[in-house]
């Protein structure tokens, strides 16, 4: 069946998908259930949520082409990063992830709190503490240079310079007792080897670029007289200030109010047009997800349980657990008491289940699933599943 | 600006009440100077006639007031016991206390911090007991002790230091430093073997905050990390610290100078008590005092130098 809905504007889709409530960390992934959707049914509540722009498989596969003869900026395979607990204990943060993200590209990482994104996201930088963390094994790949291995020093030439980071919280990610300017000029100062007025100007025309008025008298404030969305700006400057060619941000806009939300999104997307780069965004907010991403990938108890791109996602989504997720979003048109949510709770990563992680949880559970776990299988060309329901079939078939 | 002025405020307010006190608490003690320095066999009118010479037969609030007018001119009466300026005493003396108080107080500061630093960067089991065994330790050495172990292990067979008197800054810089290391030494160790805990305990909390995941994520080496962002960070715990030293330091000095035989405040202080020489006695508490004030008043300068936070308070 064909049935397209007319297609809405970007900004009505991108003003109602970000006027969301508040956000409150439930295990749920509690952005789901902030939409604002007049249909009652999934397929149509996610075909409002990424724009209205209803698509078919077809057109889906094709978009899924022109990804793939992109080229590749970063590859990380098999990665397990575990923390050691105690003695027999062994917290599994990451376990076997495995993606690439494309020039140009913009990727979610989405997951619960204790997923594991945040790790990954930690260890392509290598800025996990190691101990208490151990790399157990993996490789990450930039332009096809492994940097997991690189000696500190040639890894800071990456850190800042090829990869910009964004943190959570704007509130104490900047140095409470340095200059905005001092804090961006010096890693220009670093990096580019400027002198310290180039670099000050340099610093000035990031903010500006930032959308920062008055960035002269701003970059000799300290962070404290700048508002959470501001500094946030500043951390993008920062990120940004040698043109890096991936941008990784960690809930860029969890700590910031509903407004500036958007306009953070807005901005990162901005400046990845502006320096040709790639984004990795860690989220649990599928309306972040649907704003600003191209490829999804969705990831529970420290291993990604699907990847497709973020249309086919939200319209058709495999893996019971993004499924569920999809669910708890609620509408406006139904009255509810409760808002729907995933029973049970994340697996604590020190006593995973022998077999699937998210069996406990899922409504579609049978005997292998509690026994093997599953591997990471193609449904179709370009949409993955860690799911038994999948193993037998061909792929594509739906539950 | 403002919060230097309200600095400033409460550094006088401060002074004053210190004033205040010190004459006060003179008023209460027991024991009459005058009776002190005539001896049991004195009569009457000779008691009241030395009363009436030392002025100590005003109302309090006239003699208050003209102690108070004579520490800003410096006439702070005559010392009893010595029957010379008061003033002049101090002159001597302070030079000699001022000169070991400071260089324990470089010790202490040019050691805690470096090991602090260096213990912060690496903690591990093994070397946390031994730290807090060196802390235990530290803290319940008596300083005379520790001063006479100096003077036999050190003083004894080192030619260089000198374990008795004094020789001015002016008359030779080695024979000052000869006669003052040990004391200085004798009142830093004990400090150090506590206060390099505070600046561990101050850097690994630095070390916890996100922005020095920032700094990371931007690529630059450990050192700017450690020593221009968590440093200045760890400053503002770290400079409390060194501003209760600076008392326990002009404190430590008193017994020191017992010790090493300094002719410093602290000798003159106890020798003064012993006699009831009062004006002296309070000479010398407000002057240690109103150092101490002022340093900690420093020190609240110091404070909104390093973060500027603070100067919007």
């Amino acid at each position: 069946m064909d049935v397209r809905v007319p297609t809405m504007p970007y900004d009505v889709a991108f003003l109602s998908a970000s006027a969301w409530g508040s956000h409150d960390v439930s295990h749920v992934c509690d952005a789901t259930r902030r939409g604002v959707f007049a249909d009652a049914s999934l397929r149509a509540r996610s075909a409002f949520l990424i724009g209205g722009d209803w698509m078919h498989a077809s057109q889906v596969e094709k978009n899924e082409e022109t990804t793939l003869q992109k080229e590749v900026l970063l590859e990380v395979e098999d990665l397990r990063i575990y923390f050691e607990l105690g003695r027999q204990k062994v917290a599994k943060a990451v376990d076997g992830v495995s993606f690439t993200i494309h020039k140009g590209e913009t990727v979610a990482l989405v997951g619960e709190s204790g997923s594991g994104k945040s790790i990954t996201s930690l260890s392509i930088m290598r800025l996990v503490p190691m101990p208490p963390g151990k790399l157990v094994s993996g490789s990450v790949k930039l332009n096809d240079r492994e940097i997991l291995t690189l000696p500190e020093k040639k890894m800071r030439e990456v850190r800042g310079n090829e990869i910009g980071m964004i943190f959570q919280e704007p509130m104490t990610s900047l140095d409470p007792v340095f200059t905005i300017g001092n804090q961006i000029m010096e890693s220009l100062l670093h990096h580019q080897g400027l002198k310290r007025k180039e670099a000050k100007n340099k610093a000035i025309d990031l903010l500006k670029l930032v959308g920062i008025a008055n960035a002269e008298k701003v970059v000799d404030e300290y962070p404290h007289q700048l508002s959470g969305g501001m500094r946030q700006r500043v951390m993008i400057a920062i990120a940004m200030s040698n043109n890096p060619k991936l941008l990784i941000a960690d809930e860029p806009t969890t700590a910031l109010d509903v407004t500036v939300q958007a306009q953070i999104l807005k901005l990162m997307l901005k400046m990845k047009e502006e320096f040709n780069s790639s984004i990795l965004l860690i989220t649990h907010d599928m309306g972040v997800v649907a704003e600003t991403a191209d490829r999804v990938l969705v990831m529970y108890g420290g291993q990604i349980v699907e990847e497709a791109a973020v249309k086919e996602l939200f319209l058709n989504p495999k893996h019971p657990y993004t499924k569920a997720l999809l669910k708890t979003m609620p509408s406006l048109d139904q009255n509810v008491d409760r808002l729907p949510s995933i029973p049970g709770s994340v697996p604590p990563a020190h006593s995973f289940p022998q077999g699937c992680r998210f069996a406990e949880r899922c409504e579609f559970a049978f005997d292998q699933c509690k026994q093997q776990l599953p591997e990471l299988i193609n449904v179709t060309d370009a949409h993955k599943a860690r799911c038994h329901l999948y193993s037998g079939f061909g792929g594509g078939s739906i539950v | 600006m403002l919060y230097i002025i309200r600095r400033l405020v409460l550094f006088i307010v401060t002074v004053a009440l210190v004033s205040i006190i010190t004459f006060g608490v003179f008023q209460i003690l027991p024991g009459d100077p005058v009776k002190t320095m005539l001896g049991t066999e004195a009569d009457e009118v000779q008691i009241e006639s030395l009363r009436k010479e030392l002025g100590l037969d005003r109302p309090l609030h006239e003699q208050y007031m003209d102690w108070v007018q004579g520490l800003f001119t410096g006439d702070l009466g005559n010392s009893i016991r010595f029957s010379m300026p008061v003033s002049d005493l101090l002159m001597d003396r302070l030079p000699v206390t001022l000169s070991v108080a400071s260089l324990a107080l470089v010790i202490v500061l040019f050691v805690a911090l470096p090991l602090g630093i260096f213990v912060a960067k690496r903690q591990n089991k093994i070397s946390d007991v031994l730290l807090s065994s060196a802390t235990q330790l530290g803290m319940a050495i008596p300083s005379f002790w520790l001063g006479m172990i100096l003077i036999i292990y050190i003083g004894m067979n080192f030619d260089f230091f000198k374990i008795n008197g004094y020789v001015p800054w002016s008359e030779s810089i080695a024979g000052a430093l000869s006669t003052l290391v040990l004391p200085a030494l004798t009142i830093a160790i004990p400090q150090i073997a506590v206060k390099f805990r505070y600046v561990r305990t101050s850097i690994l909390e630095q070390m916890q905050l996100d922005y020095v995941r920032t700094i990371r994520s931007k690529g630059l080496p450990e050192k700017i990390v450690m020593y221009k962002h968590i440093l200045k960070n760890s400053m503002i715990p770290i400079l409390t610290i060194f501003g209760l030293i600076t008392a326990e330091v002009v404190a430590g000095t008193i017994i020191v100078e017992q010790v090493f035989a300094l002719p410093g405040v602290g000798q003159l202080l106890i020798t003064s008590i012993s006699y009831r020489d009062f004006p002296l006695v309070q000479g010398i508490v407000m002057y240690i005092t109103v150092t101490v004030v002022f340093i900690n008043f420093v020190v609240d300068i110091l404070y909104s130098v390093i973060d500027p936070r603070i100067r919007l308070r």
